[in-house]
């Protein structure tokens, strides 16, 4: 039996009401809850997934959608009873704090007059004018939001330019100004390197790999993933250079991107070329090039960090120091492989970091490998259904298709979760990969979360009489508040093996592949 | 292209004073960090109408 | 246009913080409301039909035309109102207000206040007092033996006793009720209380009979919202000044009349925007409920139009009961309402939020945007007449009218 609430005239953020609705979900009897606001966007959703109902037809963007399926009507009495009490306790938080929220932008201004940043996170639809808007008071810009059209990025980074300030975004998840953690973002210890990037977890894996190697950032600016595209023409990536060659803090800039249109990953190169600082350039799934002395190729995130690393402190690259040796490694190959049954052979790539899924297709494809994804950018190996895997297959559990009315996988697990119960189930699987990532905006036990799915997957396949690898690297710094080694140490309980980068985690996966395919051919 | 980023580099000296406009999340972590953080109560303009708001972008200019 | 709007705006703003009302005369509506005639009935909020008016509307109006003569009994009064021979016409398109029905005539006494920064006037009919009286729709021979001598009596005292004290300076000593737990709305005790500490010498000097002169200070002292009808025409002389600016947005004008509920935007002229009066969410007197009440009526809007009343919620704790109980919410509502509106008072404070100065100047672009409707705290009347008032509450304005407004200044000024 369905049922709905609306409350008019409400408005919570959207991640709240998600988590919100988990907490319902667990009611038992319950058997599917969706809570949102009633924006054209999420009336469409809610008929998608069969819970549209006469009252929410005519629900505006102002109206707090509950709708809750169950069993019995005792089921649905508490299902409402809990949402109401969270979304009670929510306001009264709200109304509580003692300093006075703003609704609008310019009342915010008037009560923070010396404010020099805004972090934007509201729905696309709205995002675009709340930033011009920002822009035109001369604030710097956090824009967070996505679904902003391609338009108003350039018109708004247009302006930003004019006017000299910063746009991150839209669609930016990661930057650390002043060592200050903007949305998704690790605690990194302060140093001289700077660094642009226009991914969100490639910025957080640079990030971690430096603080590790016991150095640190300057500053840590975000673009927004299109800036590179050809219409975008890098304009925010040209200015974070500018600045970042401007600041006497940062001696070394490290460039992050997927590949960018060819005629903007000329303007970037020149810029920073121009800059008379030592550049560190990473285009991910680009052949690393020949490089010169002040600007060097990486060939994966890691090796960006190590050389950011090696050219803060005026040295050469020594090469990997992250790495293990290949002795070591082996061990590690045949120690996992040991076990595994005859039919295991698969790799399947569980991802909340869209940039770190892509690391991981490149290490495997330059293994030789066919990868299928939905992040594919060859169609033939693009997945049919995002939802089931096909051979060897690394998703991207942060695309649209997966996180529709969900929270994004770095803040809930239940997205991976579902994936690997599927996983589990499969026994041509020998491998699995995966991210966890810390920080700021993550969730507060990312490995923990899925540790008993873990168990039970590794159980699952030792009950069939095989074996399951479970390669996981982790993204965050002993300042993250999640305790970098807590974290290692719950997956290694259940014995995954925690590598120090996604690259190497990605490159172990590879070799276990290798090991099983050589295998396969005896 | 001329850029001037005097602005941007004038930011990496001050303090940061933020105005968050959204998750709560975002203004919260910020404070745990000692940030100067607004955060706002913010709602979708003119309620989501979409005809208001095109009413008010006429205004914008 | 954002730029010139917000110019627009700001001159507005400036020309009502810089009014000066003040209390001037009391004179007949005859003799100094512009444009007022004997076969006219002037009502409080946006122009309304016979056929549309709400119960207590109708039985002021049928008061009105007894208490002129203008017919002999109810059925003949009825009928009179109905036969299209009298003009009703809005209390605001004569320079003047009235609280609930807002019903005028022309042989009212009313307060004259000028604004001295422009030299704009407005008019209010002194108030009659509480339960069965005009203003809710009473016409009683009691009421119009009441309202005899209020013209006969009671007004010209103090018109004697106002003239030999000079005029007197109305910002300041609302200035002063609000400092005092008044908001010049729904709670006016503190007002009432500095008015008739003001004038009591002057009523005193001039030597009339005992009786009769402390008939008029009883008659003072027994109506709290006695000073209700003077924070009144002090607004409205207030917000006039600011009207026809040229690209402003500001709200010179909210008003209802029990059916609908109207608003005029400086840079609108005289339009108005109207939706349906709303009803009221508040605390009911024992032995009524919320079966009982009228919709919203009357010009004493105008006193949020001009950054008092509901604005200044955070000043009346008495009201705060009726808007939700803690001290807390009150001084939310008044936080919103800095949301909307141009500029903060330099003269209404707040002392509870430091003397902060009172939200004023709405802006109805503002409305729009942020959804948030301006916070009116009201009386509550009951919906037959001549019962009076039953409640006490909030009210906001339909946000149709904002949003129709909206649309006309957008066509006018929009690119």
């Amino acid at each position: 039996m369905k049922k709905v609430i609306i409350q008019k005239n409400a408005y919570y953020d959207s991640v709240f009401l998600m988590l919100t609705a988990k907490a319902v979900k667990q009611i038992p009897d319950v058997k599917d809850t969706i809570i949102l606001m009633g924006t054209e966007v999420n009336l469409e959703i809610l008929e998608n997934v069969g819970m549209s109902m006469p009252e929410t037809k005519n629900a505006t963007p102002n109206d707090l959608i509950i709708a809750v399926e169950g069993e019995t009507d005792a089921a649905l009495e508490e299902a409402f009873q809990t949402a109401r009490d969270l979304l009670h306790k929510r306001q009264r938080q709200v109304d509580e704090t003692d300093e006075y929220r703003p609704a609008s932008f310019e009342a915010a201004v008037r009560m923070a007059p010396d404010a020099n940043l805004i972090t934007i996170s509201v729905p696309g639809t709205y995002a675009a004018r709340e930033a011009r808007r920002a822009l035109d008071h001369g604030l710097h810009v956090m824009l967070f939001s996505d679904n902003v059209s391609l338009e108003d990025e350039v018109e708004l980074k247009k302006r930003a330019s004019e006017k000299g300030l910063l746009m991150m975004g839209p669609d930016c998840g990661t930057a650390i100004i002043n060592g200050k953690p903007l949305c998704f973002a690790n605690v990194v210890r302060q140093g001289t390197i700077g660094i642009v990037a226009a991914s969100g977890s490639g910025l957080q894996e640079v990030c971690s790999c430096i603080d590790s190697l016991g150095v640190g950032i300057s500053q840590a600016i975000g673009t927004g993933g299109r800036d590179l595209q050809a219409r975008v023409g890098g304009r925010m990536m040209l200015m974070g250079i500018e600045a970042l060659q401007n600041d006497p803090k940062t001696k070394v800039i490290v460039v992050i991107s997927k590949p960018p249109a060819e005629e903007v990953a000329r303007k970037v190169i020149a810029k920073l070329k121009e800059t008379e600082k030592p550049c560190v350039v990473q285009f991910i799934g680009q052949m690393p090039q020949e490089g010169s002395e002040l600007l060097w190729y990486a060939g994966d995130l890691e090796e960006a960090a190590g050389m950011a690393v090696a050219l803060s402190k005026g040295e050469g690259y020594p090469g990997r120091t992250l790495f293990l040796s290949e002795a070591a490694l082996d061990e590690i190959v045949e120690r996992e492989t040991r076990g595994m049954a005859r039919n295991q052979r698969y790799l399947r790539g569980l991802y909340a970091g869209g940039t770190l899924a892509d690391e991981a297709i490149v290490v495997f494809e330059r293994g030789g490998f066919e990868v299928h994804s939905n992040v594919q950018t060859k169609p033939e190996r693009m997945l049919r259904d995002p939802h089931v895997s096909r051979k060897h297959t690394i998703v991207d559990l942060g695309e649209d298709v997966f996180t529709v009315g969900r929270p994004h996988p770095m803040i809930d697990f239940s997205i991976r979760e579902e994936r690997l119960a599927k996983e589990m189930e499969d026994p041509e699987v020998a491998v699995i990969l995966a991210d966890f990532i810390l920080g700021y905006g993550s969730h507060e036990d990312p490995c923990g979360a899925v540790l008993g799915t873990l168990g039970q997957a590794k159980q699952k396949a030792e009950d069939r009489g095989g074996y399951l690898a479970i390669v996981a690297s982790i993204v965050g710094t002993e300042g993250d508040f999640q305790d970098l080694e807590d974290q290692r140490k719950k997956l290694e309980s259940v014995g995954c093996v925690v590598m120090r980068s996604n690259y190497q985690a990605a490159m172990l996966a590879r070799k276990i592949t290798e090991a099983l395919e050589s295998r396969g051919a005896d | 292209m001329f850029m001037d980023v005097k602005k941007i580099n004038k930011l990496f000296d001050e303090e940061l004073v933020v105005i968050n406009m959204g998750l709560d999340a975002f203004g919260d972590n910020l404070k745990k960090e000692q940030v100067r953080v607004l955060l706002m109560n913010w709602k979708p303009p003119a309620g989501g109408n979409k005809k208001l708001i095109s009413l008010l972008e006429k205004l914008d200019k | 246009m954002k730029a010139q709007i917000k110019a627009s705006n700001e001159e507005a703003a400036s020309r009502i913080l810089r009014a000066k009302p003040t209390l001037v005369d009391i004179l007949t509506a005859g003799d100094a409301i512009p444009g007022m005639r004997k076969d006219m009935i002037l009502h409080a909020g946006p122009p309304v039909s016979w056929e549309r008016m709400c119960g207590p509307m109708r039985g002021a109006i049928m008061g009105g035309l007894l208490l002129e003569g203008l017919a002999k009994g109810s059925e003949e009064a009825e009928a009179l109102a109905a036969s299209g021979d009298i003009a009703f016409e809005p209390c605001h398109h004569h320079s003047a207000v009235g609280p609930m029905a807002g019903v005028v005539t022309w042989s009212m006494p009313v307060w004259v206040l000028e604004n001295k920064t422009f030299g704009n006037r407005a008019y209010c009919t002194l108030n009659e007092g509480l339960g069965k009286v005009l203003r809710y729709g009473a016409f009683s021979e009691e009421v119009i033996a009441r309202l005899k001598w209020m013209a006969e009596e009671l007004a010209p005292f103090l018109r004697e006793a106002l003239l030999n004290h000079g005029e007197i300076d109305m910002k300041t000593m609302i200035a002063q009720a609000l400092q005092m737990g008044d908001e010049g709305h729904n709670r006016n005790r503190a007002g009432t209380s500095l008015f008739i500490r003001e004038i009591a010498p002057d009523l005193v000097r001039l030597g009339r009979d005992r009786d009769k002169i402390a008939k008029v200070f009883a008659f003072m002292h027994g109506n709290d919202h006695f000073f209700l009808n003077l924070t009144m025409p002090s607004c409205k002389c207030t917000v006039d000044a600011a009207a026809g600016i040229s690209g402003s947005s500001v709200v010179i004008t909210m008003a209802r009349n029990g059916t609908d509920f109207g608003i005029r935007v400086s840079g609108l002229g005289d339009r108005w925007f109207t939706g349906p009066a709303g009803m009221v969410d508040g605390l009911f007197f024992p032995g009524f409920s919320a079966d009982d009440a009228a919709p919203d009526i009357g010009d004493s809007v105008i006193t949020e139009t001009a950054g008092i009343g509901g604005f200044a919620m955070a000043a009346a704790p008495a009201i705060v009961k009726f808007v939700g109980g803690a001290p807390k919410d009150a001084i939310n509502f008044t936080q919103r309402m800095y949301e909307i509106t141009v500029t903060e008072n330099d003269v209404y404070q707040i002392p509870v939020l430091d003397f902060r100065g009172t939200p004023t100047a709405i802006d109805l672009i503002k409305v729009v945007e942020t959804g948030i409707l301006p916070a009116i705290n009201t009386g509550i009347a009951h919906k037959e007449p001549g019962i009076g008032m039953v409640g006490a509450g909030l009210v906001q304005p339909p946000e149709s009218c904002f949003h129709s407004a909206l649309e006309v200044f957008v066509e006018k000024y929009g690119k």
